[in-house]
């Protein structure tokens, strides 16, 4: 019988196609663990117990893992992800002051995710394109050459 | 300060000044006032640029044209000519030298552009990035075929190691020695891996190279593979380059249809299966161990070195690891030659660097220089000088894992040992220019947070030393430190350097050794007075301390 997590989504569903595609090998671990997060915007706890079974490798490490890179959530995430960049050139350019504001405009800290489950709020590294720092992801759009008073308008977007 | 539009540099050093250097000096000074340019024409000496050949000279920036040899009379000529009309005045041009890694003697590019040497930019931003055709016209795959059809393995060894070029991804390892320890590796099968986890904050060379440029990488590993005796290779792509993958994907496709990859290449009876590996949001990725343990699937958690990639890599067989940039080298070394190669940069660290600047700067962005032209003239030059006029107080290199360094180092050399004898470390070419405003312990702070948040745990010193030592600094930054906290952080950052598994670990302290190499007043002043000197600190903890 296959499972629902809370969007409603057909986890077993997801997993097996995932791992299909990446023909059942151990190796491609990451490929698939990041192919079921993108689609469910977290790796729930069933999900990592149906992909140790079908690569056959322990749940524990299928969750080793899944907790280990960035771009992988174990916990479910609000509907849009921000990831800020807390990288040495985006903080020189003037990253402190628009982190303040998106702290003040969101009023919940980072890894929190917000009441209404519409936010969740990340720190991160280097996105890469620091000559328009400060820099911040929402969802998959970048934000650069922000400033604070940018920060309501670029969330007002967001449904 | 103004933005001045134009840059006169007039030699100075004992031998100019033999010649009547002076001379020409007071009369640019006067003919710039009588032709109204003063405001926007800056007048300057320098003493370090090795032409007593056509002493004394005079550099028109940004054209980066060279006059020489210059009399007091030819002053009026030249300023009506090139600053007044803006043409060279050809007929005073010095003659061309060789290279020597100074980018006076490069030629100017279109506009008013900063002189260039692009090398592994050469056709970024020129090209389709998703054709091959165009990569073709433009000498793509060239290479390759006289590889495959008129080297040996040894052959292109030994071109590359002639060419003496130099690992770019931050270590500065001899590339072709490297393939050479691989080379020489007995295994019946061998990789080869691209580094393309490009994390280190404020790089993003690669970035550009694989979305402007992607074939020139497959390109590169095809003849690395041959050189080093692998069939089989993967491009290790940060997750968050989406665009980079796509793109590699695509020319890895379009190269299989025309023969470029797959089985029996240029009917040479080589193979070469490449695969594109996306990586998943990991710093320590980047360590070619940990890259590895990614690629089978795994935690990112490097590996105790000995033994090396080279003998025991990818499903522990012999592996070449290498930085796009470094590849990116490869195929224009494999068509021009060693000697080509070594007439760029300085006789030890020959080519050319990719430098991404940032910070407090008027221009940000991407350049690609000759190794040895200093932070002064990446900074006037290519950055446009400081922005609203300020002062350089530090730049921090490399990345995170590089170097924070001061003002007085500017004129240093950039390449691989003028800045190893200086104690500093180029790194990755990231350079983060930082005026006065900045204040060095909340600057460490923010790199200590970056390593304790991508540290990947393994090791006690790394996991431990890091969260300490950024605890440290937080209490110093709110007025909370005291002067053992000085001693503990060099304790901190040795520990890091000497007992870390990995180049994460080992290079995490180098922040806090700097400051307290070049700045350690400003860190004192934060403890003693319970100042931030830059008025950055919120020293928000100083009103509450109890003595």
């Amino acid at each position: 019988m296959s499972k629902l997590n809370g969007n409603g989504r057909d986890v077993n569903k997801i997993v097996n196609a995932a791992v299909t595609e990446y023909h059942s090998k151990p190796e491609e671990l990451i490929p698939i663990l990041l192919k079921v997060n993108q689609e469910l915007g977290f790796i729930p706890a069933e999900a990592l117990e149906l992909i140790s079974e079908r690569i056959h490798i322990p749940e524990s490490r299928v969750y080793s893992v899944a907790s280990f890179y960035r771009m992988l959530s174990t916990k479910p995430t609000g509907r849009h992800v921000i990831k800020f960049c807390e990288s040495a050139p985006c903080h020189v350019a003037g990253g402190r002051e628009v982190w303040n504001a998106l702290l003040k405009e969101l009023m919940i800290q980072p890894g929190e995710t917000s009441p209404d489950g519409k936010w969740t709020l990340k720190t991160t590294s280097c996105l890469g394109v620091c000559a328009v720092g400060p820099v911040m992801m929402v969802d998959d759009d970048i934000y650069g050459n922000l400033t604070p008073g940018q920060i309501p308008d670029i969330l007002e977007k967001y449904e | 300060m103004k933005i001045k539009r134009s840059m006169v540099l007039v030699s100075s050093d004992p031998h100019s000044l033999d010649k009547g250097a002076e001379a020409v000096y007071q009369r640019f000074s006067e003919e710039l006032k009588a032709f109204d340019l003063s405001d926007e024409i800056s007048l300057s000496k320098i003493s370090d640029m090795e032409r007593s050949d056509v002493a004394p000279f005079v550099i028109v920036y940004p054209e980066a044209t060279v006059y020489g040899p210059v009399t007091p009379d030819d002053v009026h000529f030249l300023v009506e000519e090139h600053l007044f009309k803006g043409r060279i005045a050809t007929r005073l041009q010095a003659p061309t030298k060789e290279l020597t890694g100074k980018i006076a003697w490069l030629s100017a590019r279109s506009g008013t552009l900063p002189a260039e040497q692009r090398i592994v930019l050469e056709r970024a931003g020129v090209i389709d990035p998703d054709s091959i055709e165009d990569y073709i016209v433009h000498d793509g795959y060239q290479a390759l075929g006289k590889v495959l059809t008129g080297m040996s393995p040894t052959d292109v060894i030994e071109l590359l190691k002639q060419s003496g070029l130099k690992g770019r991804g931050g270590a500065g390892f001899p590339t072709g020695s490297k393939w050479q320890f691989v080379a020489g590796t007995k295994s019946e099968k061998k990789y080869v891996i691209c580094n393309a986890d490009e994390s280190e904050p404020g790089t993003f060379k690669d970035r550009l190279i694989l979305e402007g440029d992607p074939h020139s990488i497959i390109e590169a590993m095809t003849i690395a593979a041959y050189a080093v005796g692998a069939d089989e290779g993967y491009l290790y792509i940060r997750g968050e380059y989406a665009l980079a993958q796509a793109r590699l994907l695509k020319a890895i496709l379009q190269a299989k249809q025309m023969g470029f990859l797959g089985e029996n290449i240029f009917n040479s009876g080589f193979n070469f299966e490449l695969h594109v590996h996306g990586g998943a949001g990991a710093y320590v990725c980047g360590e070619e161990t940990a890259l590895i343990e990614s690629i089978e699937g795994k935690r990112g958690e490097p590996r105790p070195r000995p033994p090396y990639p080279t003998t025991n890599g990818l499903w522990d067989k012999p592996t070449l690891v290498n930085n796009v940039e470094t590849l990116a080298n490869v195929p224009p070394i494999i068509r021009n030659g060693a000697a080509w190669f070594k007439s760029f940069g300085t006789p030890t660290s020959p080519g050319t660097k990719v430098y991404t600047i940032m910070g407090n700067v008027n221009l940000t962005g991407l350049i690609e220089v000759p190794m040895g032209i200093t932070l002064r003239e990446v900074i006037t030059i290519y950055a446009r000088g400081m922005k609203d006029g300020k002062q350089l107080k530090l730049a921090q290199t490399g990345g995170s894992s590089g170097s924070i360094i001061p003002a007085r180092l500017q004129d240093t050399p950039m390449d691989y040992d003028s800045y190893a004898k200086a104690g500093v470390s180029m790194g990755s070419g990231a350079l983060l220019i930082c005026n006065e405003d900045t204040c060095v312990v909340d600057l460490a702070k923010v790199l200590l947070n970056f390593f304790r948040f991508e540290s990947c745990g393994k090791c006690n010193p790394c996991r431990i030393g890091n969260q300490r030592a950024f605890q440290i600094l937080t209490n110093i930054s709110e007025g909370l430190g005291s002067m053992n906290d000085i001693d503990a952080l060099q304790d901190i950052s040795k520990w890091l350097f000497e007992m870390s598994n990995c180049g994460l670990g080992q290079t995490a302290g180098s922040p806090i050794k700097d400051i307290l190499n070049h700045f350690r007043e400003e860190v004192e002043a934060h403890i003693q007075q319970k100042e931030c000197p830059a008025g950055v600190c919120a020293m928000s903890g100083k009103s509450t301390q109890t003595v």
